[in-house]
This record gives C-alpha cells, structure tokens and sequence, in this order.
C-alpha cells in the first residue's frame, strides 16, 4: 500500500516537472497559430524560426556569449578552485562563493551601475563580463571538491620522481581534475545560455540573447514559434547534461 | 664520508617542534629505519630529505652536497609513498615509465626498462592494467618498481606495508630485504612498528619528540635500551624503579623497594643513581621450582595473573611485597598449553647481565 503511494507521489512529481515541458515541445509540431487545441503534425514553425532573422541574431549571440564566458570561467574557476584547495585562505572562499547566493537582481543592478560607472557602453561585451563574473564560482566549487577528492600525495610522487612542478599539473593533476574543468565548463555553458536577470540589467538596446527575445515575443503572444526555440534550448541543455554527468567523479578508470 | 648526513635539523610548525635538533649519518647500501610513535618527527624528517618540505635550521648534505638549493625533482632520491600515490589514471607500465619519462630517455631504452622492472616484480602480465585493478600487494610492488626504476641514490619508504594485512605484510618483508640486498640501494624507512623495524634494519634511529633516543642497530636496541622511553617503546619490558646501592667495573647491586638486592650490569651508574631495572620478559626464568645457578637473582613468588598467547604464555608475578615482574615461557609442552595457575607458588630467576639499569 504504502509503496504504491510512494510510487504514485513519484509519478505525480515528475509530471509536474515535466508535463508543461512536454506540452511546449508537442505545440511547437501543431499545425495552429494557437496554443490551443491539438490541429495536426507540422514543421512550419521551425521554418518560420529559421527565416527569423531577429531570433537567429539572438541564438547566436547567446552562443557567442555562452561559450566565451563558460571559456574564460573555467579558465579562471579553476584557478581559483585550485586556490582554494592549496591554500587555507579566509577571505577568499566568501569572495568566491558570495556570488553564488547574492540574488541575481542584486547582481544585476549592481553590474548595470558599475558599468555605468566606467563609461563602458552596455552590450555584447558588458552580458560577457557579467556571465563570467557569476559563472567564476561555480566552476571554482566544482573543481575544488574534484580536487579535494584526490590523494595529496599523487602530485608529490609526481614531483619526487622527476616532475617540474608545471609537469606535475600538467601530467597527473590536471588529468585527475579534468572531469572536474569540463562539468563546470558545461555548468557555466547553460547557466550563461539561459541567463534572463542579470543578462536584462547589462543588455543595452543594441544586444539581445535568446531568452530576452523570447520574453520580448511572449509579451504580445505565444506563437509555437517560441514553443520550437525553447524545443531546441532544452535540447541543447538536455544533451550538456547528459555529457556533464557521464563525467562525474567516479567516472575516471582505476578509484 | 657518510652517504646522507644530517646535522642539526630542526623543524618547528607554529609552537610545535615536529624535528628538535636531529643529526645521524647514514651509509651507503644501509636499511636504515626511522623508528617511533605516530607524531614523533619521523615523517617529517623522510619530507624533508624528500624535498616536500624544509628545515628552519640545520643541514642535509648527500654525497657532501648542501641538499637545501634542490629542489626535489633534481634530488637523485625516491619515495614509496604509505597511500603508494600511484597515478590512477595511468596504466602499471606508464605508472613505471613515468620517472623514465621525466629523464626524457628514448623510448625504446624506456620499454626495455619497464620490462625489466616489470619482470623484477613478478608483474609482466599487469603492464596493461590500471592501479585500481590490482591488489594491494602488487600495488606496493609497482609503487617500488617505480621507485627504483631510476636507481636513485636513497630510498625513502613512509610505512610502506602499514595498508597490508598481517600475513601479507610478513612476506613482503621478506621481499624488502631481498629486493634491497639485490640492488644495493640506501634504504630509508619509516614505520611505528618495532618488529618490522627490529626485522627489516641495519640500524634503527628510535625517536621520540622529535628528537632521537637511540641509534644502533636492532639488536643493541632491543638488548641494550638507552633509556626508559627505548626500553618501553621496543618490546615489552619490566621496568622497575631501583636505586643503585653498590656499583661495580661490571656488575651492580640495585637496591629495590619491596623486594631487596638484584644483581645487574653496570652501564655506568655510580652509588646512589636512583633509576629503572629494565628486564626483559623472556629473559627471566620461570618453573614451580627452579635450581639456583651462578650469577642469577632468584625469587619466589606467586601467580598473579596470566595471558596466553598461543605460542608463549605470560605470566605476571608477584614476588616480594607488591613486585609485579613479567615472564613468558613458550607453550612447547603437547597438550599443556599452561602449567601454572592464579595464585600458583613460583619461582623466578634471571641472569644479573639480563637486567640493565636505566638513569632517570
């Protein structure tokens, strides 16, 4: 009795996760411009996407966006990770991690000011510093737990038998934390794509990214052509997921 | 001139003083064994002639070179970690290739050498597996095949079989000297084991706080402690306090509360010297009734308490008023796993030169 409950209860939160996303992606194959009532099977939407010339403007600057702040993020995340894992510092842990629980319109308001404040004209650069500035942390906890995972001694044995200290990174730390580096590269890959807050606050008028010129279509209606873009986005997402967690810890041959 | 000299190492971490003004010599093709307590400075030490850490005074110097100025990828010397820190995400053979490696020797040198080694190991057909597929003891053997790959100048080892269980540890023992005698390298070990350290060594260094008790080799160690904390640590003991009455060239009487006169060897006391009569369990004689010999102190007493141990038997006796002396005797009688009883009258004697007395 009492797990079939159980088994209900699980079904029951699953559809509630789930079922609105499988109604978008059902709508954005209905042949009706309404998200109404079930007419029949089509692609026109995602032809009618792929001549929007606005809405390929704003996936490819959320591409560009994506990748580059994900790029510089992990650079920079995992160099603070290491930092955090060699050193027992005091301050640098809550400089890292505030970002982190700081709410996202503080954030925004707070970059949209700085910003201001040194004449930088907001844009695609402006979303860019600010992606990279909340991705930082994300990346650094994620490759400093990878790190605090692995035995101490590995990097030593490396230098004790013959290894500059670049080599020892290079060959044997570097290697061991890589699942790490790439889970927190994707994590800031798809918290940059699907930024709404912070990317509204340091846009400008010029630059929009996919989630803006969503919002800024559902605002007059809800074509399925929204339902086919955001199709697409979770695709992606799906798929970063997917690989992220194939590299989780426990995935490395031989612990 | 010694191989690794070591003078006057001192290591502080804030208030504490891990290494406290440490100087031994070591020589060339010795096993020699860092013996002490978890906290002792030992480990501390090994880091340092490793290279992983350095003194705030004092000096190490191999082959008469100031080991300070190198760091430790240039210093002709190895470690076979305790966790063996092998490269999980390298394979048995690249694991042993790796020092080759960082040579950049040529890679046909490179694969003969990971042959050999592998052969010296009795690991050929694990040169394609990953550490986290082997068992713990061919670990340890990849951890010192890639060790000594290289032929470093000294070994170090940081409780190297302390992961193995008890059987297993006894044979590799047994490797550790072979594979030691074979290739001639200076061996430095660290462990908190007193057997294995007894087994294993040419010498033992036994510290304590930081600083070195005692250095010789194992069985002057175990005969000749210098003082309590080297009679306590190695083995077991009976230690007495005694005071010296009449000291001789050789022999001395000590002077025991509750008990009386013991005859014991003189390490150099003189008349008064209050101390500890060290004595060892096994050499102290024990029967329901023995005959007196020359030279022996003689007691009776009774039973107090026992403990099998299977191979020998430890008796605790009590003789005089309140004297509690250990004695074991081996369980070599079929069938009689113990002859004695609680409470059972006994007798007990020892040679005067089995008892040493101790200052302090």
């Amino acid at each position: 009795m009492s797990k079939k409950l159980l088994a209900a209860s699980g079904i029951a939160v699953y559809a509630f996760l789930y079922l609105p996303l499988v109604v978008v992606v059902a709508y954005s194959f209905n042949n009706s411009k309404l998200n109404a009532e079930w007419v029949g099977f089509t692609w026109h939407w995602y032809q009618v996407l792929l001549s929007d010339d606005t809405m390929l403007k704003a996936a490819g600057n959320s591409l560009l966006i994506a990748l580059t702040a994900s790029l510089a993020s992990t650079v920079l995340g995992t160099m603070a990770g290491y930092a955090l894992y060699r050193y027992k510092l005091k301050l640098l842990p809550v400089l890292v991690m505030a970002p982190l629980a700081i709410p996202e319109i503080l954030v925004g308001v707070s970059l949209l000011i700085f910003f201001v404040a040194i004449n930088l004209t907001l844009g695609l650069l402006s979303i860019m510093l600010s992606h990279i500035a909340f991705c930082v942390g994300f990346v650094a906890i994620v490759v400093r737990s990878r790190l605090s995972g692995m035995d101490e001694s590995l990097p030593e044995a490396a230098r004790d038998l013959g290894a500059t200290p670049f080599q020892a990174f290079r060959l044997v730390t570097l290697p061991l934390i890589a699942p790490g580096i790439i889970a927190g590269a994707l994590l800031a890959f798809t918290l940059s794509i699907d930024d709404f807050v912070i990317t509204f606050f340091t846009a400008g008028v010029g630059a929009s990214t996919l989630p803006l010129q969503i919002y800024s279509m559902i605002k007059i209606a809800v074509t399925p052509e929204v339902n086919a873009i955001s199709t697409l986005l979770m695709l992606l997402t799906l798929f970063l997921i997917v690989v992220a967690s194939r590299l989780s810890p426990d995935s490395i041959r031989g612990r | 001139m010694a191989l690794l000299e070591i003078r006057n190492i001192v290591r502080r971490f804030g208030d504490f003083t891990a290494v406290d003004g440490v100087s031994m010599d070591i020589e060339a093709g010795e096993f020699f064994t860092l013996l002490g307590p978890s906290g002792c400075g030992k480990t501390t030490l090994l880091r340092m002639i490793a290279g992983f850490d350095s003194p705030q005074s004092g000096e190490m110097l191999l082959d008469g070179k100031d080991l300070a100025s190198i760091a430790p990828e240039k210093r002709p010397i190895h470690t076979v970690f305790q966790s063996y820190a092998l490269f999980p995400h390298m394979t048995v053979a690249e694991n042993i290739a790796f020092p080759l490696r960082m040579r950049k020797l040529g890679k046909g040198e490179i694969g003969e050498r990971v042959r050999q080694s592998l052969e010296d190991v009795r690991l050929t057909d694990r040169g394609g597996r990953y550490p986290g597929e082997l068992s713990g003891g061919q670990r340890q053997r990849v951890a010192l095949a890639r060790a000594l790959v290289n032929r470093p100048r000294l070994l170090l080892l940081d409780e190297p079989l302390a992961a193995l269980d008890m059987k297993l540890r006894e044979q590799m023992q047994l490797e550790l000297i072979n594979l030691q005698k074979e290739v001639g390298i200076t061996f430095i070990y660290v462990t908190h084991d007193q057997t294995e350290a007894l087994a294993l060594s040419h010498r033992i260094a036994v510290m304590n706080g930081g600083k070195v008790e005692q250095l010789d080799e194992p069985s002057k160690i175990y005969d000749s402690p210098k003082n309590r904390f080297v009679a306590d640590f190695i083995g077991t003991c009976n230690l007495i306090d005694a005071e010296v009455s009449v000291a001789g060239e050789e022999k001395m009487v000590l002077q025991i509360r509750g008990l009386g006169e013991v005859a014991a060897r003189n390490p150099g006391a003189t008349g008064g010297a209050k101390g500890i009569l060290a004595l060892r369990p096994e050499k102290v004689r024990i029967a329901a009734q023995l005959a007196p010999e020359d030279d022996e102190n003689h007691f009776k007493g009774r039973v107090h308490d026992f403990l099998y141990m299977g191979d020998v038997t430890v008796y605790i006796v009590e003789v005089g008023d309140g004297v509690h002396v250990e004695a074991l005797l081996p369980n070599s009688a079929a069938g009689r796993p113990r002859i004695l009883a609680v409470g059972d009258p006994v007798e007990i004697a020892w040679r005067y030169d089995a008892g040493t007395f101790l200052d302090g």
